[in-house]
């Protein structure tokens, strides 16, 4: 059955020199898509977990006493917000990337940065998107009434507490549609990694293609496929926790 | 607080020359009133009078400008009170009900005194299933708030509030935005706390329902006292001019 498989791509590389999915009949090439796709969900997953956090931070900051506290976030967010992500990412690397200390290989000479290339990825669009879910859980927290958050005080309740057990819940409910967009531009954003060398799928697709210019298409045609399938599936799972989030008699 | 010698021959509420203002607008021009433990009593006036702002002063859900307001000895806006010490003391029932809408009816009775107090999950749950019988809410423990009538809604903030054991009760006109067939439900629940002894300060349109369980009401206008006394002198003899035009408005 693989051997078929195999077999019709190899072939196909012949008959149409255009098309060759030489990552369907080599296994080298393919090991390199593979691998790339780890990285690519490597990053997505970190870079949504991060953001998803500094985004709760951010907003519940946003509500701080201190008027520090506050223009800081608000700050950050037009930062963030308001330059290119490739740019934060060159700067972030290549700028802080040269005050951060290293650490000594085990060989004793080589000098490794102790934030890697993947980990300034995952910092500086954790940030990137971090900033848009600022924005976001403060519309979700808007809509939460304050005489709700009266109840809770008058319950007892610390502002950290009514944040915690009364507002997060409410306002992440009003969030998830557009926190839903704000992530899939994020997964889709982790391909500016190519930038500083991180090999996830699209820096081992350009690999494959400059090594087999006859591979382009095909490289291309899988980056989008894969793409598709990686965004529809979180698409789908914050649909369905979108579904299993729903209070019944409320918002409707 | 280690100092407080308040026992209950005192008043349980003591307010005294409280002035409130949001920005310009003075609200409360020197409101005095005492509660003594175990009293019923209503405020009523025309709406802007400062009624709702004198009882979220109490529990400090408002700050003053000037004067006291004291609950068990403790005062209320002093800056170094602990609030939770006045939470656990002062329960409060507002007019939107305010419940949490995504927990049910029990969860949001057991809310508090879990993650404020921090009993134990099976201890407040007991509790908590007693207080929605006593609010004869029995059937509904697992509905949430939206799948509730207002009535229902506002007992179950009541049972919520009662769920802290508090001393003093707070009912901010608590059945104005309910519908008239379910107002009744809830001053039966109101009533019978006040029977039990619960010391309750209501805001309140319902002169019928005030003349019947207070023993004392205020009849507040712009800001001040105008005049108080036990329910039958009030309503049938009231001195103030002020007070008899709005008796005659409303009775």
């Amino acid at each position: 059955m693989l051997e078929a498989f195999m077999e019709f791509f190899r072939q196909l590389a012949e008959d149409a020199p255009r098309w060759n999915f030489i990552f369907f009949y080599e296994e080298r090439q393919w090991l390199r898509i593979v691998s790339g796709i780890k990285y690519t969900l490597l990053l997505s997953v970190a870079c949504v977990i991060f953001s998803v956090i500094i985004g709760v931070v951010g907003a519940w900051l946003q509500g701080a006493k201190s008027k520090f506290v506050r223009r800081s976030v608000q700050g950050y967010i037009q930062f963030f917000r308001n330059t290119p992500p490739f740019v934060q990412l060159l700067f972030f690397y290549f700028a802080l990337g040269q005050f951060t200390p290293t650490i000594l290989g085990d060989d004793g000479w080589t000098e490794y940065p102790i934030i890697s290339n993947i980990g300034w990825a995952i910092i500086s669009l954790s940030f990137f998107a971090g900033a848009f879910n600022v924005e976001i859980f403060r519309a979700g927290i808007e809509a939460v009434p304050e005489s709700t958050q009266e109840a809770a005080s008058s319950l007892g309740f610390s502002r950290l507490q009514t944040y915690k057990e009364v507002v997060l819940p409410l306002a992440f409910r009003v969030s998830l549609p557009a926190l839903n967009n704000n992530l899939v531009n994020l997964v889709k954003t982790t391909t500016q990694a190519i930038g500083i060398a991180v090999p996830e799928l699209l820096y081992e697709s350009v690999g494959i293609w400059n090594d087999y210019p006859s591979a382009q298409y095909p490289t291309m045609l899988l980056l989008f496929v894969t793409f598709i399938l990686l965004v529809g599936v979180l698409v789908y799972g914050m649909h369905r926790w979108e579904t299993a989030l729903k209070i019944p008699g409320y918002g409707s | 607080m280690e100092n407080n010698t308040w026992s209950d021959d005192q008043p349980i509420v003591s307010i005294q020359n409280v002035h409130k203002s949001f920005g310009a607008l003075e609200v409360l021009k020197g409101v005095s009133l005492d509660v003594m433990k175990g009293e019923v009593i209503c405020i009523i006036g025309p709406s802007g009078s400062g009624k709702s702002t004198l009882i979220r002063c109490i529990n400090a859900l408002n700050d003053i400008q000037a004067g006291s307001i004291k609950v068990e000895g403790l005062e209320v806006h002093d800056s170094k009170l602990d609030q939770l010490e006045l939470r656990k003391r002062v329960g409060m029932v507002f007019q939107q009900y305010n419940l949490f809408p995504h927990k049910t009816a029990l969860e949001n009775v057991m809310m508090a005194p879990i993650k404020v107090l921090k009993q134990p999950k099976d201890e407040v749950e007991k509790r908590a299933r007693a207080l929605i019988e006593k609010v004869r809410l029995q059937g509904k423990e697992d509905a949430y708030p939206g799948e509730l009538s207002g009535g229902q809604q506002q007992r179950v903030a009541i049972a919520r509030s009662l769920a802290m054991n508090p001393d003093v009760m707070l009912f901010d006109e608590v059945t104005a935005a309910l519908d008239p067939e379910t107002v009744k439900e809830v001053l039966v629940t109101i009533k019978d706390l006040a029977e039990e002894g619960m010391t309750c300060i209501l805001v309140t349109h319902e002169m019928g329902f005030a003349r019947e369980i207070a023993d004392h009401i205020y009849f507040t206008d712009r800001g001040v006292i105008v005049e108080h006394g036990p329910p039958d002198t009030f309503f049938d003899n009231a001195s103030d001019p002020r007070t008899r035009e709005f008796l005659s408005q409303i009775l």
